[in-house]
């Protein structure tokens, strides 16, 4: 019997846990956080998307030409219009009124930088998109180069500390706050360390008609040097200090938060990380910086209240024992 | 003294050199590397600049041109797909007749993308109104950067230094720096006379009406004309100073009198040269590598050319549905000329494609054989495409 | 001219040998050109990059299509079929690994030397990085260049990190090579 597009759709999104988006054979770096994290959100996305795709690193391993590692129809532009992209190819599938869901994808530099008027029309004029920053917090395609991104005192090649420089001189810019500040139905923060936390969140991103939006901690052990099988750890803890918190906005207010059960101090993340080796010297500028960065870290556990929520039974998180045959009282 | 340098570390180094206020950029391969590279001065230390590093290739080049405008030295770099997001600025830039350099390190434009080196981008910039300096090897882009400052302040045009990425840029090398001393010699500090001043108000970037339109482009393009004699000037003092010459407008090597011709812009003017030595052309051949691509040296060429029967044109880009870019350029440059040489012309080593030294001889033997068409991409290979694409 | 293919892993330091040779030769008064394989490889994709020294000025920018030698920085590359394309007839292979020429022979049908610089390194710098090790055994090899020139040039690259331990790992693995049984191949390609 032949299947109405919509019967196949219908079906494709029930076929979801057996499908990927992202084939395996692309060509990142091991332990790269950015193709973990686009595999997770393409797992759920499911195949009946179209992806617009910024330059960068996941442009760049997954479609060297004449291969490509996508399971959807798939289309890299240029660095700045990823959203612009989208936001028209969302227009003519309206027009052609189908179902299909359109994906916007773009690291930290195409998103917070080069493309970031783009993506501020796209959600102004609420195209039904959702829009996905891997964010790695530098240009990692090109080398390691700052961007608005990056962390406060982190090394990349055009942030280099020396004897007049610690790093970065600037803040990480708040763009999940800026937004936040367009009132779109959702924007939210996840992490390629909390699989199942970002998985909810696209799925939530996806049943919504309008722009939404998600950043995705990422991280880069080439860019952040960690090695390759520590990406999930520094993941987990970027979530852990505060520094990277998980937060989902709704029409501009926040509206849940992932709670720090027992809040990590920054040198813990930043120790596991070459481009903060730096703040490790026994200097006083580097004592400094490594206070600067905690009160950041405190700054965001204060503002999004992240130290609330009762104990709950379910929530392993910063438990360091397994209790065997339930509770001791 | 010379020393063991990647091109990119050496043009910072060269920057840094001519002591600029203001350096903004954006990265983008292959020039990070000279970024990188400065950052690393200006960490240390070593430079003293204000050094921002924009959100886009867009603000990169206004930021230099607000800079230069408010009477700093500025500088920036980029390639490709930034040089085109930069157009639009790049024309106010030339159009406003603000003083500053910029190196393209070449790379090919996409779509389909590559980061690979052909000189699509600068060739987009062709017709915006900067001086264009095209650099054989690492030594020149050194030499053409400390120069392109003086040649940019005496002429009040942007000028653009172009070296290929990755075959220069990420190429170690041997070559020497200029001392400070030399360079503070050769370039007075700047000074802007059209800049921005509370103390004698100017206003930059006005509406200009049809009445003095025309007038205002004639000026910009007659001051580019003019520029021809100030980049040789310059090449001339700086060879006085440090017995190096990068190149002047064109460059002639080989038999004098030879009645074939092979003119390249960029590197390949290298290869051809070690070709000229090694396994030279069967039929006596000279090279002419144009350095000066705008303005365009007219007279230099029919002087560079007095004698030529063949002359092939070698470049790295071309305009689809026409051709050769330089080539069109320099056909049109002997027109009507009695005993104008017969111009033939070839894009080669697009996107990366290595130009073997042996193409030299290549060239010339099917130039010989008359089977060169008027235009052709020389180094194709048409049975990989499917049949209706060839 | 003499021109030298290396091959290593993204990661590896593979760029940064083909300039400390380049640096190395430029201090013994010759002239030098080195290059990485222009691509955007990520980190433990297959590299190479190319060194070319001579006594005369480089002009040439083609690829490097004929080595003299190869420096293999990863053993898990003899398996790549192309790895020896265009090796000059009785060139020399230089290759990072533990096992010894013999078994190499026996398992690629390649002539090589063998030279265990990831463990070497190991043990001088605490960072399985071959690079310089298989520097200095190149340069013992070939006696192309006095050990004096890559000392300068690791001196140079290496600065504010430790020069001193590189400088004695490329020494030590100088000895574990038959100084000079490349000295004619190296010889004949006049640089």
């Amino acid at each position: 019997m032949d299947e109405s597009p919509r019967q196949l759709i219908a079906r494709q999104r029930e076929a979801e846990p057996r499908y990927r988006g992202l084939e395996s054979g692309h060509r990142a770096c091991q332990g790269c956080g950015e193709a973990l994290a686009a595999r997770l959100v393409t797992e759920v996305a499911g195949g009946d998307v179209v992806v617009a795709n910024a330059t960068g690193c996941l442009e760049v391993f997954t479609t060297p030409w004449p291969q490509s590692a996508w399971r959807m129809p798939w289309m890299h532009s240029l660095f700045e219009n990823a959203a612009a992209i989208a936001s028209d190819i969302e227009a003519a599938l309206r027009h052609q009124q189908r179902p299909t869901k359109v994906l916007a994808f773009g690291g930290d530099g195409g998103t917070f930088d080069i493309g970031f008027q783009a993506l501020s029309g796209m959600l102004e004029r609420e195209h039904d998109v959702l829009y996905v920053c891997y964010d790695n917090e530098a240009y990692m395609n090109t080398g390691i180069q700052r961007s608005s991104s990056t962390p406060h005192a982190a090394m990349t090649t055009t942030s280099p500390p020396g004897r007049e420089r610690m790093g970065k001189r600037h803040l990480k810019k708040d763009l999940l706050s800026i937004i936040g500040a367009h009132h779109i139905p959702y924007a939210a923060s996840a992490s390629v360390a909390y699989p199942r936390d970002l998985q909810r969140k696209v799925r939530r991103a996806l049943e919504i008609s309008g722009p939404t939006f998600l950043l995705v901690h990422s991280p880069c052990p080439l860019g952040w040097g960690h090695g390759g099988e520590r990406t999930i750890e520094v993941g987990r803890l970027a979530v852990q200090t505060g520094l990277f918190p998980l937060v989902e906005i709704e029409r501009g207010a926040v509206t849940a938060v992932m709670p720090l059960r027992v809040p990590r101090p920054v040198s813990e993340y930043l120790a596991l990380q070459g481009r903060f080796r730096h703040l490790f010297a026994d200097e006083p500028r580097a004592r400094e910086e490594l206070e600067h960065l905690q009160a950041l870290a405190d700054h965001n556990i204060a503002v999004y209240g992240l130290l609330g929520g009762a104990p709950d039974a379910l929530d392993a998180d910063g438990a360091d024992t397994v209790r065997r045959g339930g509770a001791v009282a | 003294m010379p020393q063991a340098l990647e091109g990119s570390a050496a043009v910072a180094r060269a920057v840094a050199l001519c002591r600029p206020g203001v350096i903004a950029a954006y990265p983008i391969t292959p020039q990070t590397h000279i970024v990188e590279n400065i950052s690393r001065l200006v960490a240390d230390g070593e430079l003293d600049t204000e050094l921002v590093s924009v959100e886009s290739e867009f603000s990169a080049a206004s930021v230099v041109l607000g800079a230069a405008a408010a009477g700093s030295r500025a500088y920036t770099a980029s390639s490709s797909q930034g040089i085109l997001l930069m157009m639009e600025v790049l024309y106010n830039i030339a159009g406003l007749r603000v003083p500053l350099v910029m190196t393209c390190a070449n790379r090919a434009v996409g779509a389909p993308i590559s980061i690979w080196n052909d000189q699509q981008d600068s060739m987009a910039a062709r017709d915006a109104g900067w001086v264009q300096l095209y650099c054989v090897d690492n030594q020149q882009a050194v030499d053409t950067t400390v120069q392109a400052f003086r040649i940019a302040e005496q002429t009040e045009l942007p000028v653009m230094v172009c070296i290929d990425g990755f075959t220069l840029t990420h190429t170690m090398e041997m070559l020497a720096l200029p001392t400070q001393a030399q360079v503070d010699r050769y370039l007075p500090p700047f000074r802007f006379a059209r800049a921005l001043d509370p103390a004698s108000p100017r206003s930059l970037g006005m509406l200009v009406t049809p009445e003095w339109f025309s007038e205002l482009r004639h000026a910009h393009h007659a001051a580019l004309g003019r520029a021809a004699e100030v980049v040789e000037r310059a090449d001339r003092d700086w060879h006085k100073l440090t017995r190096r010459s990068a190149g002047g407008l064109i460059e002639s090597f080989g038999d004098p009198d030879a009645p074939y011709a092979v003119l390249t812009i960029g590197s390949v003017g290298g290869t051809f040269a070690a070709a000229l030595a090694e396994c030279p052309p069967a039929s006596p051949t000279r090279l002419l590598r144009l350095r000066c691509y705008r303005p365009f040296p007219l007279a230099a060429l029919h002087e560079a050319c007095r004698g030529v029967r063949e002359l092939i044109v070698v470049e790295r880009a071309l305009s689809p549905g026409q051709g050769g870019i330089i080539g069109t350029e320099v056909r049109a440059a002997f027109a009507g000329m009695r005993g104008a040489p017969r111009v033939h012309n070839v894009a080669l080593g697009l996107g990366g494609r290595d130009v073997p030294m042996e193409t030299l001889g290549r060239l010339v033997a099917a130039a010989r054989a008359r089977r060169l068409p008027p235009f052709s991409i020389f180094d194709l290979q048409p049975e990989r495409l499917p049949a209706e694409e060839r | 001219m003499l021109e030298i293919r290396i091959h290593g892993r993204g990661g590896q330091g593979n760029v940064v040998a083909a300039y400390l040779l380049a640096d190395a030769a430029s201090r013994a008064r010759r002239h030098c050109q080195a290059f990485p394989a222009f691509g955007a490889e990520r980190r433990g994709a297959p590299v190479t990059a190319f060194v070319r020294i001579a006594r005369r000025p480089i002009l040439r920018r083609d690829a490097v299509k004929t080595p003299g030698f190869l420096i293999v920085q990863d053993a898990t590359l003899l398996h790549e079929p192309d790895l020896a394309a265009g090796l000059l007839p009785g060139g020399g292979i230089l290759v990072n690994t533990t096992l010894d020429a013999g078994e190499i022979r026996r398992r690629h049908g390649l002539e090589v030397v063998a030279l265990p610089a990831s463990a070497l390194a190991e043990r001088h710098l605490g960072r399985r990085l071959p690079n310089v090790a298989l520097l200095g055994a190149f340069l013992a090899l070939t006696r192309l260049l006095p050990t004096r020139a890559l000392s300068e040039a690791i001196a140079a690259r290496f600065a504010t990190k430790n020069p001193e331990q590189n400088i004695a790992l490329a020494t030590a693995a100088a000895a574990c090579v038959a100084a000079g049984a490349w000295k004619e191949k190296a010889d004949a390609a006049g640089a």
